[in-house]
């Protein structure tokens, strides 16, 4: 069974506090998205919504044709892994496990096969009856997803469920999470404020901020075509400048930096999206050249990265970072033009 | 581990004295063999023999054991209901006041408990029996098994009970499945506290009892005022041995738990 979620027009406060504004997600049959944000952004919040341990102030939370908004939470059937692990205290590995599916009313010998089969998934077959105090952190974190695969709900929803893994579980078992879920067709939230582990594993990513999402979109897209300045800078758009369209020369436009210098930017390439604008890149959108039509700077402090020479560049509108080629190293203190490569930046509204 | 100086040993000594001597010398003259209290005349066990054939202390030693047996278990049941809404309904009207007035009763002078709960069992016509007793007794228990499990109860990562709730119990199967189990040890020292308090309780039972309801701590204490014989101390030493066993029990099921706990955590460190 397969199923969608959607969340339309979410306010939600804790007290008097006003955690999510006007939120609107929708999560596609079998999809992974992903909810990406700084700390405090209203992640963990989103999903106790979902669950059910927190009721919305306005709006409505449906799962396929089920309304959600107004169920208690034992009805939901959500799986959900939460951020610090829940285990329950007093029961064994393989009782934590077998908890939702006797709740479920699987008979005892069926419960504990299928709990026994979902502890061996995660790696923790040697560890079944161990209770949660006696097991390490990433062993807690791993008893915490096995709880939540072995009812096979049709939502599943992490919270940072990886946080506490080393580096090379933490890749193991996000792709064992994203196989298990592509192979049950189940639809999933995850919970991150890693980017690189939201952008390897979902199907879309929904950037948040404040309580707002600023952008859901495919990893691919926010990666090359962030639709803001706040995601511009999530994804690592360390260039920021900004532009003031001035005039049209043909098929091109020509902008001003607000401490001097114009740059021509071919309509081919670029669209400009107001009078006021910002070009956003990483430092490998600007190339550094002798000449040319860019932006004038003077070069300072060069530093090696292995695929390019970067440079601190001193312009009219402020210090920006550039990527120039490894075959011409500049010395510090030359005069150059950083030229924008139009696959590699963004026009954003000011 | 520093070793025991001489100033240690002294302290240790004055201290335990001070706590024990009085019970010891009561113990001691449990077996006298002289009627007189202050006269050793040998060792006997016949105290303990006159004291099986009272009737008069049967009786109350029996009021005693269910007035506390009641108490403590209506006063658990009580005491845990009112910790678990204010420690986990945050907002409700009137809250504050609520959590303020489950602690009135631990300060209020018992002459006044005592005296206030005999005014209302008049009002209301209730006959005054063990039924008023475990009532009276009950009111003063409850507040210290709310406080003892509050302070369980606020330790407690609530997010145990929302997994439990995700995972498909309902609220009373996640309040039996999960935060009982995890709040029993708290739960059981609130019955433990309470049925200690309402066995050597004198002025709220005082109070609250009727003729045929006399427990033992108002027994012993008007057969104390025409003197003390040596069938008092039989049943004091009685009582001693009883909660002496029991808080030994305690311990060292709580010990057993330690110990079994450092086990698994030995094994847990080598694998
Ligand atoms: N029980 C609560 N009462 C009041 N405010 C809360 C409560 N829980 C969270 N908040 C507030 O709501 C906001 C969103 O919290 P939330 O837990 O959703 O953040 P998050 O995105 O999950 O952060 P993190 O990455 O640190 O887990 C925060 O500002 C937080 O202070
Ligand atoms: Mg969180």
């Amino acid at each position: 069974m397969t199923v969608s979620l959607s969340l339309s027009g979410i306010t939600a406060h804790y007290g008097t506090t006003k955690v999510l504004e006007d939120l609107d997600l929708h999560v596609g049959e079998g999809e992974l998205v992903s909810l990406l944000g700084s700390s405090g952004c209203g992640k963990t919040t989103t999903l106790r919504l979902v669950a059910g341990f927190l009721e919305p102030t306005t709006g409505s939370i449906k799962l396929g044709d089920r309304d959600l908004t107004r169920l208690p939470a034992h009805a939901r059937n959500i799986g959900l892994v939460f951020q610090t692990y829940a285990l329950f205290p007093h029961l064994t590995v393989r009782d934590n496990v077998a908890f939702g599916l006797k709740q479920r009313g699987i008979g005892g010998a069926e419960r504990r096969k299928r709990a026994d089969t979902m502890i061996d998934r995660v790696g923790l077959g040697d560890f079944a009856d161990r209770y949660p105090a006696n097991l390490s952190g990433g062993q807690r974190q791993r008893v915490a997803l096995a709880r939540a695969l072995v009812i096979e709900p049709p939502l599943l929803m992490f919270d940072e469920p990886l946080s506490n893994l080393d580096a090379k579980l933490r890749v193991d078992m996000r792709v064992e999470i994203r196989r298990l879920q592509q192979a049950n067709g189940t639809t999933a939230v995850y919970v991150t404020h890693d980017q690189e582990e939201a952008f390897s594993i979902s199907d879309r990513v929904a950037i948040m901020n404040a309580g707002r999402i600023m952008q859901l979109d495919t990893p691919e897209v926010l990666y090359s075509r962030p639709a803001n300045a706040f995601v511009a800078d999530f994804v690592g758009f360390e260039n920021m400048i900004p532009l003031r369209a001035v005039a049209e020369a043909g098929d091109a436009v020509r902008a001003e930096m607000p401490g001097g210098g114009v740059l021509t930017l071919p309509k081919e390439h670029f669209t400009v999206p107001s009078k006021e604008f910002i070009l956003a890149t990483r430092p490998e959108g600007l190339l550094v050249a002798p000449a040319g039509d860019g932006i004038p700077t003077t070069l300072g402090l060069r530093t090696y990265l292995g695929r390019a020479y970067q440079y601190q560049c001193d312009t009219p509108g402020g210090e920006i970072k550039a990527n120039g080629p490894l075959a011409q190293p500049f010395e510090s203190g030359t005069n150059a033009v950083l030229i924008p490569q139009p696959e590699q930046c963004c026009l954003l509204p000011a | 581990m520093r070793r025991l100086s001489g100033f240690n040993v002294v302290s240790l000594t004055l201290g335990f004295t001070f706590l024990y001597l009085p019970m010891v010398i009561l113990v001691i003259y449990s077996f006298n063999e002289s009627k007189l209290v202050t006269v050793w005349a040998g060792f006997s066990t016949k105290w303990y023999g006159e004291l099986m054939r009272n009737e008069a202390f049967l009786d109350a030693a029996l009021v005693t054991l269910k007035v506390a047996v009641m108490t403590s278990t209506l006063a658990t049941i009580l005491g845990t209901c009112a910790a678990y809404v204010l420690v986990r309904i945050h907002r409700f009207p009137g809250r504050t006041l609520f959590a303020g007035m489950t602690y009135a009763p631990l300060v209020m002078p018992d002459v006044i408990l005592g005296l206030s709960l005999l005014l209302l069992f008049i009002g209301i016509g209730l006959d005054r029996g063990v039924l008023t007793i475990v009532l009276a007794h009950t009111t003063f228990a409850m507040c210290y098994v709310s406080v003892v499990v509050t302070s369980r109860l606020v330790a407690f990562d609530e997010s145990l009970e929302e997994a439990a709730l995700d995972l498909g119990a309902t609220q009373w199967e996640t309040f039996r499945l999960i935060t009982l189990p995890i709040i029993a040890p708290a739960v059981i020292s609130g019955w433990l506290l309470s049925f200690t308090l309402s066995l050597d309780d004198l002025v709220i039972a005082s109070f609250t009892a009727g003729p045929s309801s006399t427990t033992l701590p108002m027994k012993i204490f008007s057969a104390v005022r025409l003197g003390v014989s040596p069938e008092i101390n039989a049943l004091s030493t009685i009582m001693i041995a009883l909660v002496t066993v029991g808080v030994i029990t305690a311990s060292l099921m709580s010990k057993s738990a330690a110990i079994r706990k450092a086990k698994d955590e030995k094994a847990a460190a080598r694998a």
